[in-house]
């Protein structure tokens, strides 16, 4: 993991400092509200329906157990006792008083945490795989490049006032966990003609009211142009992207309404006239942060353990978990585990401070002391020998963290929504509940296989709901809470936009409404291993219109 | 943009020595041009290479925030000064033309013009401005004090690159550090 030099603490430190007297010269009056806003979004504090929200960075999701115990004593000592882990693998605490934020950031960088560019029109937080330097088939460690972008991204002088939010995510492996295709700029690690190490580069992907796939701007760029290629593809963006429309003004609109030829142009072109040599990150910078990065040491144990085969043998509940939350690791009887924090009938991505506390120490004590957060809302321990897993197992179960759920369809994804947000128009976290009680049995959720559904509270889709296999936008019609489906959305893979199903539903109404879409699948697909979005792929909307709808 | 809604009027003029005395006066969108050093609009820019023989290191353009900055590659030779519009403390398209136009050679006197405010200081130095007008009344809010304040609490930067100078790079600093070790 990455570790703060003397340059990094000061950085923060002085960051830090700064806020402080930012919120005191707003007291005074010498900086107006409209001012101050933009000075506290980059500093992650936003104002929501009942109180202000503190958004902590976590960088590419990845914290030590030290870090997790922090936010947990956050979560207690600030706020009501819990944290909400987001879709950008931060956290956010939606309870602290504005008085307290100095010193929460003070406890922040006590552990080498911040909640800069968590928020505002400026590079927010990096994000990437949360199997990073696990997955066997990873080229590189995804999370060098993150950490490269991370600070050359910290308080840029030209790009913190930009038009609008920008979001870059960064995978090594061809499988893609971090959803790039729907990031302002995505970069995936790929070898170049002769092997050496680049990235393929995407651009103008996003959600929100217009959806767009991102499209490709480079095949291969080098690594060392990294730094300055991003440079000149952030200076086109802030020189010509639209400012007369905050709905139109982020990159992907000015990717489509150019073009991506267009645009790509007047990049390579900004490119040729820059000097790469003083923007781009020296080679022994790349190689100190890689070295942070490197494998931990992971004690060798043998590729069975008696103890787990066991384990497996006389407990169902272990061996669905095993099979639906762990992940193959490169190392030879390591595997990685997802901790899913989509409880039965819970909050999705909540987690009180005594979970926290829990993960903190089986982190310490059983995964090399790291854990990851996923974009999907839950947590990673990555580095777990085969005979410590139903240790972890049952003391998350313990904590009631033990859902067999990765990926399956109560492994919802939601929005604060109406509950917490002031853009929100209607609830999000309600109707996950209430999906994920009705499909609480655990065998049916494993018969019914991957389905990813994910809601969202308004038409910006913080949710992600336009590339779920089932998505769910919430609208508000005449004071009613409306809700619509789209179906056939996925992030990686061949990513796509979910197509409307027609006319929403009430919020009573929604459970049922997707157990209809799921039965309908069920009563179709093939066989069993045809998952729902291969299955929709195939036939198509009309089933399920007909479905939810009647013939017509 | 009409010039004399960002320029004219009350305005103060600070730079990393303080306020400083403006001798700039404003050119008209057309007829005849005030005298000494003049700024002039954009789309007067034909005039520049005629205006700067007749008053050398006394002619400025200004520059609306949506124009391509290499447009005035042609004119440097003659202007001593370029005054960037910001319309808004938030429309941050001035950041990239001043570093764009120092990319492309430009070498004067350059300022932003408009309510920009004292936590932006360092940035706008960063990106190659020598200078900002701002109006009286930010001025009184966020006295000159605290622009030259800002400097001095911002000590790093993870940046390199043109206009970098105020701020240490931390980048260098850790290159710098290396040395030392391996002399060691």
């Amino acid at each position: 993991m990455y570790r703060y030099d003397e340059f990094d603490h000061r950085f923060v430190a002085e960051r830090t400092a700064e806020f402080r007297g930012q919120v005191a010269r707003r007291l005074t009056g010498e900086l107006t509200e409209e001012e101050f806003k933009p000075l506290r979004l980059m500093n992650g504090l936003y104002l929501q329906l009942h109180a202000y929200m503190l958004r902590v960075a976590i960088p590419y999701g990845t914290l030590a157990g030290r870090q997790m115990r922090m936010l947990a004593h956050i979560a207690e000592t600030y706020d009501r006792g819990y944290g909400h882990f987001t879709t950008r693998q931060n956290i956010q605490y939606n309870w602290p008083k504005l008085s307290d934020i100095p010193a929460i950031l003070d406890d922040l960088a006590s552990v080498e945490m911040h909640a800069i560019q968590t928020s505002g029109n400026c590079i927010r937080n990096v994000t990437s795989d949360p199997l990073a330097g696990v997955a066997p088939d990873e080229i590189e460690d995804p999370r060098v490049t993150a950490e490269v972008l991370r600070q050359w991204s910290s308080l840029h002088p030209e790009f913190t006032f930009l038009g609008r939010k920008f979001k870059i995510a960064v995978t090594g492996c061809e499988t893609d966990r971090a959803a790039i295709a729907v990031h302002d700029i995505g970069l995936q690690i790929v070898r170049g003609p002769d092997g050496e190490t680049g990235y393929r580069v995407l651009v103008g992907g996003g959600q929100g009211r217009s959806p767009f796939i991102a499209k490709e701007l480079r095949a291969f760029l080098p690594r060392e142009d990294l730094l300055p290629y991003l440079t000149a593809a952030l200076r086109v963006y802030n020189l010509h992207g639209r400012r007369d429309n905050k709905f139109k003004a982020r990159i992907k609109i000015l990717v489509h309404e150019l073009g991506i030829d267009a645009y790509r142009e007047q990049v390579e072109a900004e490119f040729a006239a820059i000097d790469r040599e003083a923007v781009a990150a020296p080679w022994e910078e790349w190689e100190r942060i890689r070295a942070y990065f490197a494998l931990p040491d992971l004690a060798p144990v043998p590729a069975e353990d008696t103890g787990f085969e066991r384990a497996l043998a006389t407990d169902p509940d272990f061996k669905l978990w095993v099979e639906q939350n762990t992940h193959e690791h490169r190392v030879t009887g390591y595997r990685a585990a997802t901790v899913s924090l989509k409880p039965v009938g819970g909050v999705p991505g909540d987690a009180t401070a005594e979970q926290m506390r829990v993960l903190a120490k089986l982190a310490e004590k059983h995964s090399a002391d790291e854990l990851r957060i996923t974009h999907e809302q839950n947590v990673v321990l990555p580095h777990i020998a085969l005979g410590d897993l139903y240790k972890v197992f049952r003391a998350l179960a313990g904590i009631g963290l033990d859902a067999p759920n990765r990926g399956l369809v109560t492994d919802i994804i939601a929005c604060p929504g109406l509950d917490y947000c002031a853009l929100a128009t209607a609830r999000s976290i309600p109707v996950a509940q209430a999906i994920s009680t009705r499909f609480a049995d655990t065998k049916r959720q494993a018969e019914i296989g991957p389905l990813a559904i994910k809601i969202s509270g308004c038409i910006n889709a913080c949710g992600h709901h336009h590339v779920a296999h089932i998505g769910i936008l919430g609208i508000d019609r005449a004071g009613v809470e409306s809700y619509q489906l789209t179906l056939g959305g996925e992030p990686a893979d061949i990513p796509a936009i979910g197509e409307r199903t027609g006319p929403g539903f009430g919020f009573d109404e929604v459970p049922g409404a997707i157990e209809t879409i799921v039965d309908r699948y069920l009563s179709l697909r093939e066989n069993p291993r045809e998952t729902f979005l291969q299955a929709y792929r195939r036939v198509g909307m009309a089933p399920f219109k007909e479905a939810l709808y009647g013939t017509q | 943009m009409v010039l004399s809604d960002t320029v004219a009027g009350e305005a103060v003029l600070i730079d990393r020595s303080g306020v400083i005395a403006e001798r700039w006066s404003l050119a008209p969108d057309e007829g005849p041009l005030p005298e000494g050093p003049v700024i002039l609009p954009f789309l007067r820019r034909d005039e520049i290479a005629e205006l700067a023989a007749d008053r050398p290191g006394a002619v400025g353009l200004h520059l609306p925030n949506d124009t391509d900055p290499r447009r005035l590659r042609d004119h440097f030779d003659g202007l001593a000064l370029i005054s960037v519009a910001f319309p808004s403390f938030a429309d941050g398209r001035g950041f990239s033309i001043g570093r764009c136009l120092r990319e492309i050679g430009y070498d004067g006197r350059l300022r932003a013009t408009g309510p920009v405010i004292a936590d932006q200081f360092a940035y706008l130095i960063e990106c190659g401005f020598d200078e900002v007008s701002i109006p009286a009344a930010l001025a009184s809010r966020q006295p000159p004090e605290r622009w030259l304040e800002r400097l001095e609490t911002l000590g790093l930067t993870y940046q390199r690159g043109p206009g970098g100078a105020l701020r240490a790079s931390i980048l260098d600093q850790r290159r710098a550090a290396r040395a030392v070790v391996g002399e060691l």
